[in-house]
């Protein structure tokens, strides 16, 4: 009866590089199984999905939204583009590359967007962030790390621009949740309450000069992604000193799964699911991410066809109505009995107490409020169309104007 | 948590407590709950089902996964343990006591001389968590 634990994350990537037997390791690998942590496969990578010393997954996630949560995301990749030659070659390569409007972005802003494929559809979500007026990083999943490095390289061969793969240059560090700015505050000397969600600066963290600190996550909660360097000893020695300099938050170790729960609450996209090299942008409903006016990108004019004819499924939060938890892959039905779309994620969510999905649906089933059957092991068990995100986080109030 | 020594286990880490006649009882091991994590759903047959050696007679859910459990011996359900309804979680905390599964009357009581005594399946677990840290 053992679990298959994340069997279907990244399918649509698994084969493509099945050739890799051998699971890549973070430089915290050994800190991992060292704190007794559940390792799986994910991507090619053997990564933590949780750790029963934190108390486990549900401990985990509660520690993020409650708390403040530490995440090593050294899986994740990175690529730097550089201007070559003149001015305004790396802003480019970006703008081709990528569907948002990379000329928007300020130096020490970052924004969240996608790499698309002729056909309007994904080759993977990416976070771009500008380092300096020709200088941009773009971080991308692990699962398409190579897929993504190559189509970089190949699409902007053309381009005035230099292509560097700095994947294994850094570790990856989340801390996540609100108090995450108290622990990280701690251990550098960068005033991180002057850092905007979604910009980033650089500043010494434990001891570290240059370190690139950024207001990110994948959780839905307030936090920083920190790129320390890539050797165990570092590594482990900012890991050790975010948890000792957490302890008083009730910082905890997160694995995969938790960070899974999280974004699922936050209708976060994860690749392989929400969004594939078969979904389209307007389908994913991140249109707000994909500026059609910036001018050509790769994508856009299929991106621009796509738009004059009607949707043929749309993405929708559900949430169970009887018992029973939605999976990835579970076929959805209508009441009248048409099968009318598929799950794409689902998962108990600890923080509503309610078992929620997201899922690709016939436009017309969208409406919130609609009944949709969901087949888990042949039943047909009843769920309904849901706002979402299915969690937001309380933004800090501003301060009140004083009566008199 | 120690493998009573009166159990029989099953490759796929459930366990059957035949010592009571032809009244078997069946759950899982604290090794399976402990790779599942926090379980927080139970499907089990009804009372009268019949269950098959080998073949999935219900579904444990943990936060991330969902997985099958299977039938160390054949024979007809007789009771379906009612309080994993509401307190799935009880499967972390006693899964080789209050949190069994069902209790069975076996068709064929002989079958479950094929499996693993509490030494053998110690040994075998053993080896898979050698297999993990590998």
């Amino acid at each position: 009866m053992l679990p298959s634990i994340f069997a279907n994350q990244n399918r649509t990537e698994t084969s493509k590089y099945s050739f890799m037997s051998e699971a890549r390791k973070t430089p915290l690998n050994a800190l991992h199984r060292r704190l007794g942590a559940k390792m799986v496969n994910f991507g090619g990578w053997d990564m933590p999905v949780e750790y029963p010393s934190s108390g486990g997954l549900l401990a985990e996630h509660r520690a993020v939204r409650n708390g403040a949560g530490l995440f090593d995301v050294s899986h994740m990749g990175d690529i730097r583009i550089k201007t070559a030659r003149t001015k305004g070659g790396a802003l480019a390569a970006v703008q081709h590359l990528t569907m948002n409007d990379a000329s928007k972005l300020a130096v020490g802003q970052a924004h969240y967007s996608a790499m698309l494929y002729p056909e309007g559809t994904f080759v993977d979500d990416v976070i771009v962030h500008r380092l300096g007026e020709d200088d941009f990083l773009l971080v991308i999943n692990a699962g398409t790390r190579e897929k993504d490095i190559g189509w970089v390289r190949k699409n902007t061969a053309h381009l005035d621009c230099v292509v560097e793969d700095l994947s294994d240059a850094w570790t990856q560090l989340a801390i996540q949740g609100p108090r995450a700015i108290e622990v990280l505050q701690k251990l550098t000397t960068a005033d991180l309450s002057q850092i905007k969600g979604y910009w980033f600066t650089h500043g010494t963290v434990c001891g570290f000069a240059n370190t690139l600190i950024a207001r990110t996550g994948y959780t839905g909660e307030d936090g920083f992604e920190i790129y320390i360097p890539s050797d165990v000893a570092a590594s482990e020695k900012t890991w050790n000193s975010v948890i000792d300099a957490g302890s008083e938050y009730g910082i905890v170790p997160c694995g995969l799964g938790a960070r899974n729960t999280l974004r699922l609450e936050a209708k976060m996209a994860l690749y392989g699911h929400e969004i594939s090299d078969s979904i389209n942008v307007w389908e994913a409903g991140l249109d707000r991410y994909c500026k059609m006016d910036k001018g050509d990108f790769i994508g856009r004019a299929s991106l621009e066809e796509a738009k004059r004819k009607p949707l043929t499924r749309t993405l929708v939060g559900l949430e169970m109505v009887e018992r029973g938890i939605a999976r990835d892959e579970y076929r959805c039905w209508g009441e009248a009995g048409a099968e009318i779309g598929v799950v794409t994620s689902g998962s108990p969510s600890p923080t509503l107490g309610k078992n929620i999905a997201l899922a690709y649906v016939k436009p017309e089933m969208s409406e919130l409020g609609t009944t949709i059957l969901v087949e888990i092991r042949s039943q047909k068990c009843r769920a309904k169309v849901v706002a979402t995100p299915f969690y937001k986080r309380a933004r800090k109030a501003a301060a009140q104007p004083v009566a008199n | 948590m120690a493998y009573p020594a009166k159990y029989r286990y099953t490759k796929e880490h459930e366990w059957i407590d035949a010592s009571d006649n032809n009244l078997a009882t069946i759950g899982i091991t604290d090794y399976a709950q402990h790779a599942l994590g926090d379980v927080v759903f139970v499907e089990l047959p009804k009372s009268g089902a019949e269950i098959k050696t080998g073949k999935s007679f219900g579904s444990i859910e943990s936060v991330k996964a969902v997985s099958d459990i299977y039938a160390p011996a054949s024979g007809e359900v007789v009771e379906a343990n009612a309080e994993l309804q509401n307190k799935p979680e009880t499967i972390n905390t006693d899964p080789q006591g209050a949190a069994w599964l069902i209790k069975v009357k076996l068709s064929n009581p002989a079958e479950i001389s094929g499996l693993m005594d509490a030494k053998a399946y110690e040994a075998f677990i053993a080896e898979k968590e050698k297999e993990a840290s590998a």
